[in-house]
């Protein structure tokens, strides 16, 4: 396709990925990749596959009795299915963060601390200081300073979620997934999601779950359009919101579904 | 058949934006016309209507860009839809401009009508023909979505050129021949010049009605770099 070495290669590569919980398909034979450094929008209505897809990136639906798999999915050139990976480990370095932000009932400090903690780290300058990163990336920090060992459970929702993304990004992901991350926010909050979403992908790997259309046009490269546990049409954001090769991505895009 | 909108409001507005569109071009394929028959007929009276019927086509435009600018704030259209209003928004321009063109060739039908003819007028009704059927093409083709129709405009063009070359040629003869015939040579190379334009018109907006279907703007083909 491309010889441009400067091309993003794909952080995580979903090949024919067919999930279902019992004997009912929630996705069927689904290849996608996630490129690396980019912001991959997942979109379609609800009970078309793409929050599953989300949550098989990093293994959540293992949780799920009864949910099984066939098909692979890579991350960089793991199998993340693979006998030798630690789910932990995994989950470590595909992040998520979701829908309705949930900071434990700590400090706004130990929150953010909490997956360092549970990693072994000690080091108490070290933690402050991986805690400082973290919050200065999620775009919190100078909401916060003055206050950090105060309840998180005292932040607004659009803090609150910026604090389960700087909790997410402590433990230095190298991909974050987001399940609808800003959909229970106000506009100003939202906005401040989207351009932190802009920051990180400097430095993440981003796929994101979003009933917002218009949201999936601000903030990704990409688009993947699903419907009925199929990938329609994966392209570059600007193509699928202003010349879908899919009628059926015309039809979700304009409106014209039941 | 093809599915329509969820919301019905929304399908309204993109029906109202159509006929209002169509409305238009009916309007000022009507204009070009009658700025003819008022060549050919010696009739300034007609010459007079064509020149305020023109702001029914300015209001037109008003509406039909206001219209245009309230379904992308409060719509947020995508994809064929959005492909639909940036192509309203550019052709309301060339409609109104062909508006403008008619109430020019009438204002010159207007001088001419005062004196009596240079000659018989044959290939300037027939350019004035050509022109408004490359007008009404192109808006056949933007109401059925016909790249096919919209191609025949852009081929059509040909004839527009080669037509108005020819009577250029003829009027430039007139001049040479008496300095006496130059006002009213001048004054009708004006009118072929404006037809032309309206020609030239209609291909714009056959050219917006390639890129509405196909999303592939195909205008300027030479002056972009090769490759996306």
């Amino acid at each position: 396709m491309s010889l441009n070495p400067n091309a993003p290669r794909p952080k995580m590569e979903a090949r024919e990925l067919t999930l279902r919980y019992g004997t009912k398909a929630a996705i069927q034979k689904v290849s996608l990749a996630i490129l690396d450094r980019r912001v991959t929008a997942l979109i379609g209505p609800s009970g078309c596959g793409k929050s599953t897809f989300l949550r098989a990136l990093n293994r959540m639906n293992d949780l799920i009795p009864g949910a099984n798999h066939t098909g692979t999915i890579l991350l960089d050139d793991m199998d993340i299915h693979d006998r030798s990976v630690d789910v932990v480990d995994l989950r470590r370095r595909v992040g998520m963060v979701f829908q309705k932000s949930n900071p434990f009932p700590k400090s706004i400090f130990e929150n953010v601390a909490y997956g360092l903690r549970v990693g072994g780290m000690k080091d108490k300058a070290a933690l402050e200081q991986r805690v400082e990163k973290s919050l200065r990336g999620a775009a919190l920090w100078d909401e916060v300073k003055d206050r950090l060992h105060e309840s998180a459970l005292g932040l607004s929702g659009g803090q609150q979620q910026r604090l389960c993304i700087a909790r997410a990004m402590a433990v230095e992901p190298q991909v974050l997934l987001m399940d609808e991350p800003a959909s229970a926010l106000d506009p100003i909050a939202t906005a401040k999601i989207e351009e932190l979403i802009h920051e990180l992908k400097a430095t993440y790997t981003i796929a994101i779950v979003t009933h917002n259309m218009q949201q999936a046009a601000r903030v990704s490269d990409r688009t993947a359009f699903f419907y009925m546990g199929e990938l329609v049409e994966c392209g570059a954001t600007e193509q699928i919101f202003t010349n879908p090769r899919e009628k059926r991505t015309e039809d979700y895009v304009t409106g014209k579904f039941g | 058949m093809a599915l329509t909108h969820t919301d019905k409001a929304f399908e309204q507005d993109l029906r109202d934006l159509r006929e209002k569109l169509l409305a238009m071009g009916a309007k000022v394929e009507g204009l070009i016309v009658q700025s003819m028959r008022a060549l050919t007929d010696r009739d300034s009276a007609l010459a007079e209507k064509v020149v305020a019927a023109d702001k029914d086509v300015n209001r037109l435009e008003v509406e039909i860009d206001e219209l245009c600018r309230r379904i992308l704030a409060l719509r947020q259209p995508a994809a064929s839809d959005l492909r639909l209003i940036t192509t309203a928004l550019k052709i309301v321009t060339d409609l109104e401009r062909i508006g403008d063109l008619a109430v020019n060739i009438a204002e010159r039908s207007m001088d001419l009508n005062q004196v009596p003819p240079l000659a018989p007028y044959v290939d300037t009704p027939k350019l004035a023909e050509l022109a408004q059927q490359q007008v009404k093409r192109s808006l056949d083709a933007f109401v059925s979505g016909d790249v096919a129709k919209a191609e025949v405009v852009l081929q059509g063009d040909d004839l527009l050129d080669a037509l108005f070359l020819k009577i250029f040629n003829e009027l430039l003869a007139y001049m040479m021949e008496d300095s006496k015939n130059i006002r009213r040579a001048t004054a009708l190379m004006f009118i072929a010049k404006h037809l032309e334009r309206i020609g030239d018109h209609a291909m714009n907006v056959a050219e917006m009605v390639v890129y509405m279907v196909r999303g592939k703007d195909i205008r300027h083909p030479r002056s972009r770099n090769l490759g996306d």
